[in-house]
Parts: C-alpha cells; structure tokens; sequence
C-alpha cells in the first residue's frame, strides 16, 4: 500500500489514540513493577533443581 | 482504497479518551479508592507501596467495570431521567454494546490482575462485587423493589473489605463494620438526593421509595436509617478500627447528620418546594462529608497506632 497523506480521522482521533497509548504504557509499567516487587520481596522462589528432576 | 474509507461509523461528534472514561463512574470510583484505601491501611499487616497501589488501582478498575456495565444496562432510564441523560450512552457518544465491552474487559483484567498483586481472596471478593452490582443491583434490584438501594447498597460497601484482604487475605470482623458503615449510611444519602431530585424517577418508572411508598414514607426512612447509622457509628468507635479520634468525629458528625435527619422528618412538601429543598439539599452535601470523615478518622487512628497513638490501647 502506498503512502497516504494523514487522513482528517487520524487527528480527530489522535486524543483517543494518545489516552489508549498512555494507559497501554503505564499498564506495562505497573506489571514490570509489580514483577520486581515480587520477585525481590521473596514472594517468588525458583523451584530447586533436586526437585525439578 | 485507504484503511479508513471503510470505515462507516465515522461522526463527528465521536468519543474521546474521556467519554470513555466518564463510563467508569469517576465520582464513585473516588469514593471506592478512598475506602478501600483505608480498609487496607487499617488491616495489621503490612503491605510494599507498589502492591498496595496496585491492589487500589485495580479495585479502582473493577468499581469502574461495573459502572461501564450499570451504564450499559441502564442506558434507557439514564435517557429519561435529568440527573444522567448528558452519561455517555445516552448522549450518543459511546455505543451500549462499546460500554458492555468495556465493563466485560476491565471487570477480567481487574480480577485478574488483583488475584496476581494480592491474593486470590481479595480477587474473589472484587469479582464478587462486580457480580452485585452489576447484576443483583442493577439487573434485578433496581427495577423491581422499592428496597433496591438498600441492599444494592451492599456494592458501594465492599471496596474497604476487598483492601482489608489485599493485605491481609483473611477474613475478620474490622472490615465488616466497615462495610456496615458504608451500607447503613447509603440509604439515608440516595433518598436524600431522591427527595430533591423530585420526578426523575418516577419519569424512569424505577420503584424508589419516592415513587411507591411516598415522600412522606421517604423522610420517616430517611429518619430511621440516620438513627440506627448513629448507633452503628459510635458504636465502632469502641472496636478494633475505632479509637478516640474516631468517636470525637464520629459524635460530632452524627450529632449533625441527625439534626439534618429530623429537619428533613419534620418538613412537608410545601415547606421543601418554598426553599428548593434547601434542608434535602445540605442533608445530601453533609452525607458526602460524613463518610469522608470518618474513614479519615478510620485512617488517623491507623496510622497513629505504630506510634502507640491509634486506638484506645
């Protein structure tokens, strides 16, 4: 497909588009920092290698 | 052809971010933060900021979801009544079946994500309270009995229980009075705002008190609901969550909220309609103050007690 201009629907919903981005990105923060909290407050334990034979 | 020639539900009037954020009920989501932040702070265990942030955050979300979902099923009474016909449905902005997607979305992802931060307890309740009100409240109750903000009430009142089990993922009798704190003190608030709101419900059909039993019946409730919420307030100042900071709060508000109570008991409708329900009016306003108070007396004596401060120890 060949490049298009910007069509008038790209910037009515740029708003739209911006807020879904920014929620996406923060979401994806909360669980990288959720992941880290677990995994360093000892909530996490790797199994044993005796146990996973 | 361009990816968005086929697009046949372009309008200019469409929805922005915050159409769609207006579907999660904001006002009521402050008041699920704010509870349910409390009722995690008041449990004795103590949890990371990060996992208490989340666990509000996606408490938040779910409260959200069921709004969306509320929003969804009630679009043809919000149509109809002053108070809701600018929501987003029944202004044209968002679709109901964009709402149901919505609410059925984030009602998972809160869930789910809660159950991963926390415990699968406070999940469990999260997913339960979607279920109510969503479902029992808004499905069932709301149009059929004239007690429907009673026992949906129940909804509202589960957000300090669900962060009580975000820390602690058990059960005890402390996140309870708080939910009866919050159950007991609903139906005295909507009725208020009923009082002032005057036909609106009627225009919708939906069974208020107004509407089946009478105004007259409304204010005599309004009465006995403040009365035996008193009791219950005061009455928590001696528990677990309650200390002297608590109780100083608790009977100087519910001094106030019963004064309102019987004002609005004593006046009729000529009275009410003379002053444009001045009295229904600041009854409403001071209900708001009212809770917001005392989970901030709640928290107080939370966050004095590692000070040896907080309650009456």
């Amino acid at each position: 497909m060949s490049l298009k201009p910007t069509h008038e629907l790209h910037s009515r919903r740029f708003g739209r588009n911006l807020g879904v981005g920014l929620v996406l990105a923060a979401f994806v923060a909360i669980v990288f920092g959720l992941t880290v909290v677990k995994v360093t407050s000892g909530d996490f334990a790797l199994p044993k290698i005796e146990e996973q034979n | 052809m361009s990816d968005v020639s086929i697009n046949t539900a372009v309008r200019e009037d469409e929805a922005q971010f915050g159409d769609f954020f207006a579907l999660l009920k904001p006002r009521v989501m402050s008041l699920v933060v704010f509870t349910a932040f409390v009722g995690l702070v008041a449990a004795p265990v103590g949890v990371h900021p990060v996992v208490g942030f989340c666990a509000i955050l996606f408490i938040a979300i779910g409260g959200g979801a069921s709004g969306a979902l509320n929003m969804w099923w009630d679009a043809d009474i919000d149509r109809v009544m002053r108070r809701t016909r600018n929501r987003p449905i029944p202004s044209g902005k968002v679709s109901g079946q964009d709402a149901l997607a919505i609410g059925l979305a984030l009602s998972g992802l809160s869930v789910m994500m809660l159950s991963l931060a926390t415990n699968l307890m406070a999940g469990a309740m999260l997913a339960f309270t979607i279920f109510f009100y969503a479902v029992v409240y808004s499905m069932w109750l709301k149009r059929s009995t004239p007690q429907n903000i009673v026992i949906g009430g129940a909804a509202g009142a589960f957000p300090p229980v669900i962060g009580w089990l975000a820390a602690t993922g058990s059960m005890a009798v402390e996140p309870w009075l708080m939910f009866a704190l919050v159950f007991m003190w609903t139906p005295p608030h909507f009725w208020a705002l009923c009082l002032f709101m005057r036909n609106d419900y009627d225009n919708a059909g939906v069974p208020m008190l107004t509407v089946t039993h009478g105004r007259r019946a409304t204010r005599v409730h309004i009465l006995v609901y403040t009365v035996l919420l008193a009791v219950l307030a005061i009455g928590a100042a001696f528990t677990g969550i309650g200390g002297p900071v608590y109780l100083a709060v608790s009977v100087v508000l519910n001094g106030l909220f019963l004064m309102g109570a019987l004002r609005i008991w004593r006046r009729d409708e000529e009275d009410a309609e003379a002053d444009n329900f001045l009295a229904e009016r600041r009854f409403f306003k001071l209900s708001l103050l009212y809770l917001f108070l005392h989970f901030g007396a709640i928290l107080a004596e939370a966050l004095l007690r590692p000070y040896g401060l907080g309650g009456w120890a």
